[in-house]
């Protein structure tokens, strides 16, 4: 039986196996390669999306959990072109390295920011997305600028 | 200077001398009549930020504002030539290792800019009918006397119709330098940050299929026997592939036997290679074990080695010593662990072939790509995507011969993908090996005399192209301080021998030496009750030049080095009262022809270490991306805190203990301090950065240790060792 979700606001169905992973679904068949492969266990957050507005890892999601849900990927975290406030942020403080996990840091961070508006050095270090290149420092400013921005334009 | 990216090609039948020159302009610059410029990154990209940086040096030359720049990729190219192998490079060199990139670059690109500059100038010259000499550039316009301008986009038609100077021409002074030295962003960051950036592992063919492949966990183990209709009968699974054993006296291709199930999508595949059952026939290094290979290596400290540099005389200095300290150090394997796992997409037709791969080396990709099928490597079309990250790792390309074997078992176009446990496991590791240390103090203190024995794997072993190098390549550094400031100096090597394929980890040699280095130096000054930064000071002695025979050389700068590390000292405040149970560890090193320093505070609790500060200097002569050389610096001080702290990879019964982040434990974001990035300026013509930032952090962090605890850590990984 297909399974139907929305993805990046289109609604999407898919009956291939359903216990594939939504990072094999995504890479294979939406032709959406932005959300990466790491570790397949769940263990670096390469693969972060958002699941009804939830930071979910996909390796570890199989399409068969999705039914009826809303998936946002990398790939549609701009809105009509507009970038999200941690992706302009994370260009002015000049984020990536490599740059292969950067797309699940986002969708980590703009998912921090989306329940704290205003987080905190603790809060921050509570993103457990791993980087290679070792970017975390200017991920933390990036996160803060990124508040910065959410409350200005809250404020305009 | 060479000039080899314009190389003297003869008239072939591919091509006239006159056209081939005449498209040099286009092979890395493209203007077009709005004035917009499009140039050409001739690198791979592996996250040193030379798709950035080398375009910058093009543009500053070209003398166009960087807001009218949009970088492209270039692939790997080769043109037909008529002296052996028959091609020659077409953008030069586009390797990424070493740290050869920008130097390499420094003057051969910025000639690239310059001679196109030039086309301009002689363009405008022809239009106005005036000198080339009265005439100025700016901002992409070519400027009269008058102060009339035309842009290079109006020029630009008559400009290709030129013929591009043969030798070459003027460049600026570097006090004249707009870009060059300025703070640039990464270029292609806002394709990056929405999902758009393309990676090797993206990398899309026309009906390819996935593979995954079951390796065998041991060295020079094979097949013994399989059964393939578990995985035939998983929904999606098309072929199971037996790769050939790779050659057993060399690691030339890919790695390990194995056997590859392909399908028509990734999971299918990861299914099918579950329900695939492999029995494997161990082979001689079954028996491999890392507890063992340490004991032997510091047992092997004991003999007494070849000798890679001898001055004085080591044993008389040690018979009159007032003192002699000794300690010995210990460096484990490593992985690479680029986030983005090893993986090739490869479509080979019967006389010309496509790659797609994360790749450092496209060159000897495609030699190897030619060996394996006889498609001349004229017809071998090579993409340079984004990697993942390389390390080093991405140097060797057993990835591709998989995937070309595999390409060429099933007849169609093919994606391998390693996962996680296949590319901790199956990866050419940083050497291991023991240091055994000595130092003579004389009755006033002074070190008399030096010794770095080296005891570890042989870098060379079963690999043809480095047979000619010494026996220590990569493990021991001859020529690093403190040898020629001392009188009596001895470095030796003692081959290992161990069954694991070894490669280039990430600044290989100091890496591996420095923290040997610079924690025993922290020792001696302490028996010799001197601080540890005034002692590297005084034997540092005033500034001048030591021969350094090594990568980066020919020369070490010692006042290069003093300053670095009397920056590190003065950035962290040394010598300021500290928290109780707070140290501060300091280090520096001489890192391919730059220099670099470390210095940390910080203090343990319960076991645990506490990073309270985290200082870099460097020194790598003129800066090209500041910002980018601050990622570097920063980026290589966390992944050397991220390998001090916990990385190491072990064997038991020939197998490799490590399977996945948990059990390899990368630092996370809560154990990344803020770095310090300082950066010290001089004129000299730019070294490369991507692995400065790594060497000196290990030791800096144990001489901190040891300051603030008392506990000395002479062996890698630190964290298990912390006394609670």
């Amino acid at each position: 039986m297909a399974v139907k979700f929305s993805l990046n606001g289109s609604q999407t169905e898919f009956d291939g196996a359903a216990d594939m992973p939504l990072l094999w679904y995504l890479r294979d068949y939406a032709g959406l390669t932005g959300t990466k492969f790491g570790c397949g266990i769940a263990a670096c957050g390469s693969c972060t999306v958002h699941v009804d507005g939830e930071a979910v890892r996909s390796c570890v999601t199989p399409l068969d959990s999705l039914s009826g849900k809303s998936v946002t990927t990398i790939e549609g975290l701009a809105e009509d072109g507009k970038l999200h406030a941690v992706q302009q942020a994370w260009i002015e403080e000049d984020v990536p390295q490599c740059g292969y996990c950067q797309a699940g840091q986002l969708m980590a961070a703009a998912n921090l920011l989306a329940r704290d508006n205003d987080p905190n050095d603790e809060s921050i270090a509570g993103i457990t997305n791993l980087c290679r290149c070792g970017t975390y420092p200017r991920i933390r400013r990036a996160i803060r600028r990124a508040a910065e921005i959410l409350s200005a334009g809250d404020k305009a | 200077m060479a000039t080899a990216w314009l190389p003297e090609v003869a008239a072939t039948k591919a091509s006239s001398e006159g056209s081939w020159v005449r498209n040099a302009m286009s092979l890395f610059v493209r203007v077009e009549p709005d004035n917009r410029v499009y140039i050409g990154a001739r690198g791979p990209e592996i996250g040193q930020g030379v798709r950035t940086s080398l375009p910058m040096l093009i543009a500053e030359e070209l003398d166009v504002e960087w807001d009218q720049v949009t970088v492209e990729q270039l692939p790997y190219g080769i043109v037909a030539a008529d002296s052996k192998p028959g091609f020659v490079a077409k953008y030069g060199k586009q390797n990424a290792g070493g740290s050869t990139t920008i130097p390499q670059s420094w003057l051969e690109l910025r000639q690239v800019g310059a001679r196109v500059r030039d086309l301009f100038v002689r363009a405008a010259a022809q239009t106005w009918d005036i000198e080339a000499s009265a005439l100025q550039t700016k901002s992409g316009h070519v400027v009269k006397p008058d102060g009339s301008t035309l842009s290079y986009g109006e020029l630009a038609p008559l400009a290709k119709t030129l013929v591009v100077a043969k030798d070459p021409v003027p460049l600026k002074p570097n006090a004249e330098f707009n870009i060059i030295g300025e703070s640039i962003p990464v270029a292609d960051a806002r394709d990056i940050v929405t999902g758009q950036a393309q990676y090797g592992i993206d990398g899309v063919v026309a009906g390819h299929l996935v593979a995954v492949i079951e390796r065998c966990p041991y060295r020079d183990g094979e097949v013994e026997s399989y059964d393939d209709s578990g995985a035939l009968a998983v929904a999606g699974v098309r072929h199971v592939v037996v790769l050939p054993n790779p050659p057993k006296d060399a690691f030339s291709e890919h790695l390990a036997a194995g056997v590859a199930v392909v399908a028509d999508d990734t999971w299918s595949a990861m299914q099918g290679r579950k329900a695939l059952k492999v029995k494997w026939h161990p082979g001689s290094w079954a028996a491999d074990d890392t507890d063992v290979f340490r004991e032997r290596a510091h047992a092997a400290l004991k003999l007494e080695g070849e000798v890679a540099r001898t001055d004085g005389d080591v044993s008389a200095a040690h018979s009159t010593a007032e003192e002699i300290v000794e300690a010995e150090y210990f460096q484990p394997f490593l992985a690479h662990a680029t986030m983005e796992p090893m993986n090739a997409t490869i479509d080979l037709g019967e006389n010309r072939a496509l790659l797609i791969a994360s790749l450092q080396s496209p060159a000897a990709a495609s030699r190897l790509i030619s060996r394996l099928t006889g498609i001349n490597p004229l017809n071998i079309e090579i993409q340079l995507p984004r990697s993942g990250g390389g390390f080093g790792r991405r140097g060797d390309n057993d990835f591709v011969a998989e995937a070309v074997h595999v390409a060429k078992a099933i007849k169609k176009p093919v994606k391998v993908i390693w996962s996680r446990e296949d590319d901790l496991r199956n990866d050419w590791y940083r050497p291991s090996g023991a240091h055994g240390m000595s130092a003579t103090l004389s009755a006033k203190n002074e070190l008399t005399s030096w010794t770095h024995k080296v005891a570890a794997t042989d870098r060379r072993f079963r690999i043809p192209y480095l047979a000619g190098r010494d026996p220590w390549l990569t493990c021991l550094d001859a020529d690093a301080f403190p040898a020629g400031c001392v009188p009596n100096y001895l470095a030796t090597f003692t081959a290992v021998p161990f069954g694991l394929p070894l490669g280039w980890w990430r600044a290989p040699l100091p890496t591996f030496v420095a923290f040997a280095n610079q924690g025993f130096m922290d020792e001696v000054a302490h028996a010799a009750g001197i601080d540890p930064v005034e002692f590297r000071l005084n034997l540092l002695g005033e500034a001048r030049e030591l021969k350094y025979e090594g990568h980066g050389g020919p020369i070490f700068d010692t006042g290069r080095l003093s300053t670095v590390l009397q920056r590190a000292a003065s950035n962290i405040r040394y010598g300021r009262e500290l928290p109780k149970s707070h140290g501060i560890g300091i280090a520096a090193h001489f890192v391919f022809g730059a220099y670099s320093a470390h210095a940390f505070e910080v203090s343990v609790t319960a076991g645990t270490l506490n990073i309270h500060r985290c200082v870099c200097v460097a020194d790598v002569g003129i800066p090209v991306n500041r910002l980018g050389l601050e990622a570097q610096l920063s980026g290589g001080t966390i992944d050397g805190i991220s390998t001090a702290l916990n990385l190491e990879v072990t064997l038991k019964q020939g197998k490799i203990e490590q399977s996945n982040f948990p059990d390899y434990r990368l630092l996370p974001m809560a154990g990344a301090p803020d770095v310090e990035v300082d950066i010290v300026e001089t004129e000299h013509s730019p070294a490369g950065a991507g692995e400065m930032g790594t060497p000196t952090v290990a030791p800096a962090l144990t001489n901190a240790i040891f300051a603030a605890t008392g506990q000395r850590i002479r062996r890698l990984p630190i964290a298990s060792q912390l006394e609670t």
